[in-house]
This record gives C-alpha cells, structure tokens and sequence, in this order.
C-alpha cells in the first residue's frame, strides 16, 4: 500500500524505521537503568547495609525454635528456702505439682537430679550446681554471696559456658544451664506445643487418645456430675495457657468486622452511586457532591478513619467495622458508579417499552446487568477485608489482629504466635474459598473472573 | 412447537398459572434470603456493639469531637502547619518508598509466579498447581503479621515493612497477572518457538508485549493499595508516616497540630495516586 503513495521515500522510510529501533533500544536500556539506579536509592535510604549489624538473629533462631517445640524450666529458688519448680515454659500455669514430676526429674535427699539428652545431667545440690557433660566433664557452679565460681575441666572456658561472678550460662545442645546468686534453672526442649488440648490440672492431661475416647465412652465420671465428653471439651475450651475460646471469639470477632463492613458498605454505596453515574445522577451538582464525598471517604484512608471512630467509639470491632464501612463506601461507590456508566440502554429502553415506572426500570432493566459486577467486587472485598480486619483489629484493639501483636509483644510466647499465624491463614483461605465460591454459585463461572480493576 | 399449538388454550392456561407459581416460589425465596441477610447483618452490627468499649447511641455525638479539637488546633498554631508539613514530609517519603520498591520488587515477582503458573506457558508444567498454592499462601498471610515477626528479628524501620508488602504482593499480583496471562494470543509463542528459542526469549518476545498494559495497570492499583498498607504499618510500628502519627496522636494533647499536618499530608498523598493512576489505568487499558 505504502510503494503505492506517490509521496513514498524509501530513504526516509528506512530512517524512520531506524530512530523508532533506536528509540526503542534506548527504552529498553533506560528502564532497567533508572529501576536499577531507584533501587540503590532507597537500599541507602533504608539502610540495608546497616541493617545486617542490627540484625539478631539469635531472636530469630528462638523464634524458629519455640515455633515447633517447647521447653521444660526446672528452677530452684533460694529465696524462696531452695524450692525447686517444674514448669512447662517456666509458666505457673504450667507448673507440675510437686508430687508428680516428669521422670527426668528425680529428688535424691536434698539434691535433685535433672536428666538430659544424650547423657548429659544437672544437679541441683545443697552446696553447688554440678553439670555433667560426656566428653568433656563436670562443670562444678557454686553460687556464693561474693560471687560465683566456675570449676570446670581444662585450661580455659569453652564459648559455650558464658560466666560472670553474677552469673553463668552454660548452653550445650542437650539442654541450658543459668544460674545466677540466687537462682538455678535448666531449661530442656522437647518437640510440639506442650498443654495443647490440656493443662496439667485437667484430669485428661497425658493420656492417649485411645484413652481419652475409652474415657468418652465409658460411663464413670472423673468428674463427678459431667459427663467425660463434656468434661474433655470444656477443659479444652477453657485450656488456661492456650485460650482456645478466647482465640476462637477473636477469629469470629475478625470476620465479623470483615463482614459488617463490607456489607454495610456494599448498602450504603448502591444509592450513592445511582447518584453519581452520569447516566442515572439527577443532575450535575448532585453528581459532583457525591463523587467528592466518595473521593474523600477514600482519600481518608482507614488508618485514619479507624483512629477518629476509635476516639468517639472505643475500642472494640464496632469501630473496625465502622473505618472499614466508611472506606468501602468510597470504593464501592466510584466501581458501581463506573458499572452503572456501563450498562446498555437497550434493556432499559425494553422495559420502558411495556410501561414500567422508574423503580421497575432499575429493578429490572439495570440490575440484572449490573448485579453480577457489584456482586463480584463484594465478594472480592469481604476477602480482602477480612486481611484487613487483621491490621485493623491490632489498631483498633479487637480479633485475632490483637492476640497476635500482644502475642508478638511479649516476645516469648511464640508458639502463641505461630498458632495464631496458622489459624489467620485458615481464616483467610477460608475466606477466599467461600467468596470465591459464592461467586461462582451466584454469578456463574463467565463472571468469576471479573476482578477488581 | 406444534405440541402447543395442538394442545389448545387449556394448556397454555395450564402453563401460566404454572410459570406464576414459580415466579411466586422464587420472590418468596428472595425475599426470605434478604430479611435473614439483614437479620444477619443487624444481629452482627449488635454483637459488635456489644463487644465495643463504647456504644455507638453513646459515641455518637462524640463522633465529631476529635476532628473538631484537630482543627481547632490546627487552627490555632496555623503558623507552625508549613513547618510541620515540611518536618514529617521525609517520613511520608520514607512511606512512599516503602510502598513503591514493595510493588516493584513484588511486582516482579509476581510476574515470574504468574508466568509459572498458567497453562500453556509454564517452564515446569508440573509445577503449576505448585506454584499456584505458593501464590495462596503469600498471597493470606496478612501483612502484619509477616511485619511485626520481622520487626522482632530485624528491629524496627522500613526493611520488616517492605518485605511484609512485597510478600503479600507477589501473590497477590502473581494470581492477577496469571488470569491475564490466560487470554494471551499463543500464536506468537509458537512462533517463536518454532524458531528455536529459549523459554526466557518466548516469554519476553511473545508474552510480555500482550500482556505489558494490563500488568501495569494492575501494578500501579497495587500500588496504591499498599500506599496505604504501608501508612496502615509504620502505625503498628515500621516506620514511616504512620510511626509519626501514631507519636502526634498519643502524644497527649498538645501534638494535634503536627497530627493535623500529618491527616493532610497523608489524604492529598492518597487522593493525588488515586487520581493518578486511575487516569494513567484508563489510558493503558483503553489505549487512549
């Protein structure tokens, strides 16, 4: 077509060609060059060089650590007249009583015998703490007013015996020995989460499973006047260093926020946004106002209105479904009015043609094109909502969002934390699986695709 | 057709009254979904009610009371609004970048997942349902959570933040650009493949000029998303704008100017890329 034109120049043509290759091998060059030259940018701007000294990794090998197993502190106290404690994750909550104590604690006189992995063991005596170490020897600690005292084998201290006259560690792979003036404590680990269905008062701790149904079934009470099976489950609901019930109200308390603020939202926007589509607005101001009030419930931002309401409201999931309402209402609002800005004329045009009034012309002629989208960004919301609920609820103070900075803030319970995390992921894959479920039942897989813009 | 005809009136009487019945059963059925929906959702707004620290009949007329301290305040030190706009403008910088390297690290990413994970374009076709739960899973994790554990390891500031943020958007983009990926045309891909080259060259010359404007678009509304994600974060302590304000506002009362400041900064910020990037999205996806 182009040899055709009287005005072709195939000089100019090929120079053409050539600029647009040349243009376009600069394009090529420059973006990887100015995200490259952005990248070094803020690798300064945020420090990351720094960022290895600051770095602690020894609390990232106690959080990989007490993530899948738990430790065990047998503790003497001289304060409190050299009484000796066993307790799961030095928790009173998780203290044997004196009478029953694992078997790798033993009283022998005045002396208590803590066995180790791997032949290793600790003494607790009258005059010293003795740790007995195969291959290397015996570490003899005596811990006196003036100071402590390390006696062990060789010239010098191994890295791993850490020794102050206040106090001394000594960590081996067996197990962990500190002891300072006044306290001595051995901390063993063992795998899996310790007290998980039952704390060490319940009467169905450290028992089989194929005990615990014998008990279900079997008709003598342990606990007089309850039946076994309800025995079990309340002991597990109320499980004092768990707190599965008050973990499964925060879960609930978490999706409740995601829920009421999405659908809120979703009622509020769909007049709004009848308002503000061009097609559908009353008249122009009108539609002006409105796309304002939706600009600025978005701009806003959730952190800030979840701070506002939090001032007149308290803490608590009202509020967080309440900043949620309020942000969804924005977005909501501009994605059905961009909907509605959609829809073809020709079906309302027919329902007009058999006499319907405006309320049946929405209700039939717009609806059923538009239900379909609005339905879809919903469902997509509720899901992305009930992530945000998480943030929202370590804000505003309610769900699952709270147990876990707490949780996190302690900075020891960290097997809390990763139940936590697990349970926040079955949450939101649940989430997912319902919405995307529900899209499909109600909208049908055409539109299941239909994403968020 | 001619059953109809032959039948007579008496059957297609038959039928209406059928059909009406049905549409009855049906607006029933509607009608019984939506009052236990709003049972629903009233039982809910009261439950939460109930859970609250405050109730909402009580909190109501407060409802106004800190945004009219704010302004009050605001008002009053308006000299010192330039200074304290300028004062925490580094830290909505910092916010930013957070916000712009977690899309762009995670957006790359993603495209790598997404091209993975779909059908006809996978290197490693057995890998996609594979690579498909990896991009769940990043994808649930809240950010917060990925934060705040880093935040324990790494101490406080923007890096725990960033890595939060491009975790969560790697899936998320990652599934986007893969239902994207899906409508590509393959006969460029098969073209390409007939001359020999390698996976990396099919997807570079085949895939990613069709698919470029749709992913950008997606990425720049990602970005916007975490804009905010990363305010919401610095609140809980990563950093940023959000550490700033979370000072202003607990402050006590005499910081409302500065969380005034902050409140402005952070809402022309937020409206400025929404405008933005629904302007430059119009354009890439309608090409005009």
């Amino acid at each position: 077509m182009a040899v055709a034109d009287a005005g072709f120049d195939i000089s100019v043509a090929r120079l053409d060609a050539v600029r647009s290759f040349r243009r376009r091998r600069m394009v090529a060059c420059a973006v990887p060059a100015a995200i490259l030259a952005y990248l070094v940018y803020v690798f300064l701007a945020f420090d990351v060089a720094g960022l290895a000294g600051r770095a602690r990794l020894d609390n990232a090998a106690i959080l990989v650590a007490d993530a899948y197993s738990h430790k065990v502190h047998v503790s003497r106290d001289a304060r409190a007249n050299n009484k000796v404690t066993v307790a799961v994750e030095g928790e009173n909550k998780g203290t044997y009583p004196d009478k029953s104590w694992p078997s790798w604690v033993t009283r022998e006189g005045d002396s208590t015998l803590v066995a180790l992995e791997e032949g290793h063991s600790v003494r607790f005596d009258p005059d010293a703490v003795r740790f007995d170490i195969p291959g290397y020897g015996l570490v003899e600690i005596v811990p006196a007013r003036s100071g402590i005292t390390v006696d062990a084998p060789g010239e010098e201290l191994p890295g791993w015996i850490n020794a102050s006259s206040a106090r001394v560690t000594v960590t081996t792979s067996a197990g962990r020995l500190s002891v300072t003036k006044t306290r001595a404590e051995v901390f063993r680990y063992f795998g899996g989460w310790e007290l998980f269905f039952f704390t060490l008062d319940s009467p169905f701790h450290d028992r089989s499973w194929a005990e615990l149904a014998g008990l279900a079934l079997s008709g003598e009470e342990v606990r007089p006047g309850q039946s076994n099976l309800s025995a079990m489950l309340s002991d597990f609901w109320n499980n004092p260093m768990w707190r599965h019930r008050d973990v499964a109200w925060a879960i609930f308390e978490t999706i409740l926020m995601a829920f009421l603020g999405t659908m809120g939202a979703a009622i509020v926007a769909l007049p709004l946004a009848f308002l503000s589509a061009r097609n559908f607005a009353p008249s122009l101001p009108v539609r002006f106002g409105v796309r304002r009030v939706f600009d600025f419930l978005r701009g806003v931002d959730g952190l800030i209105w979840t701070i506002v309401l939090a001032r007149a409201f308290g803490p608590g999931p009202l509020t967080g479904s309440l900043a949620m309402l309020l942000t969804d209402t924005g977005t909501f609002g501009k994605l059905y009015s961009e909907a509605l800005e959609n829809v073809d004329n020709k079906q309302i045009d027919g329902v007009r043609s058999t006499g319907a009034n405006t309320l049946q012309r929405h209700r039939f002629g717009v609806m059923p094109q538009v239900s379909p989208v609005m339905l879809s960004q919903v469902l997509y919301y509720l899901e992305s909502n009930t992530r945000s609920a998480t943030v929202i609820g370590a804000i505003v103070g309610g769900g699952i969002g709270l147990m876990l900075t707490q949780a996190i803030q302690t900075q020891k319970d960290w097997e809390e934390v990763t139940y936590y995390i697990v349970l926040t992921l079955v949450m939101v894959s649940v989430m997912d699986m319902v919405s995307g479920w529900l899209r499909q039942k109600l909208i049908g897989k055409s539109a299941s695709h239909i994403v968020h813009p | 057709m001619a059953d109809l005809a032959m039948a007579g009136p008496a059957a297609s009487q038959d039928m209406k009254t059928e059909y009406m019945a049905l549409v009855r059963r049906r607006r029933i059925y509607s009608a019984a979904m939506l009052a236990l929906f709003v049972a629903f959702l009233a039982a809910g707004f009261n439950l939460a009610n109930d859970r609250n620290a405050g109730g909402f009949l009580q909190g109501l007329p407060k409802l106004f009371d800190f945004p009219a301290e704010l302004v009050s305040e605001a008002i009053e030190k308006a000299p010192s609004l330039p200074g304290n706009l300028a004062r925490y403008f580094p830290a909505l910088v910092e916010t930013l970048n957070i916000a712009a390297v977690a899309t762009l690290i995670g957006g790359i990413a993603a495209v790598m997942l997404s091209l993975l994970a779909t059908r006809g374009l996978a290197r490693w076709p057995r890998a996609i349902p594979l690579v498909r739960r990896v991009m769940d899973v990043m994808r649930a994790i809240p950010e917060v959570v990925i934060a705040l554990v880093l935040i324990f390891v790494l101490g406080g500031g923007p890096v725990p933040a960033m890595i939060a943020i491009v975790i969560h958007t790697a899936g998320a983009l990652g599934k986007l650009f893969s239902e994207v990926n899906e409508n590509v045309d393959l006969k460029p891909v098969e073209g390409l493949a007939s001359t020999g080259s390698t996976w990396m060259q099919r997807m570079w010359l085949g895939v990613i000029p069709q698919v470029a404007p749709n992913w950008l678009s997606y990425a720049l509304l990602r970005f916007e998303i975490n804009v905010r994600a990363s305010a919401i974060l610095g609140f809980v302590g990563a950093g940023g704008i959000g550490q700033e304000l979370r000072v202003a506002i607990s402050w006590g009362t005499g910081r409302y100017d500065a969380a005034a400041a902050i409140f402005i900064l952070l809402f022309l910020t937020i409206v400025t890329i929404d405008q933005l990037s629904s302007r430059w999205r119009d354009r890439l996806v309608k090409g005009h």
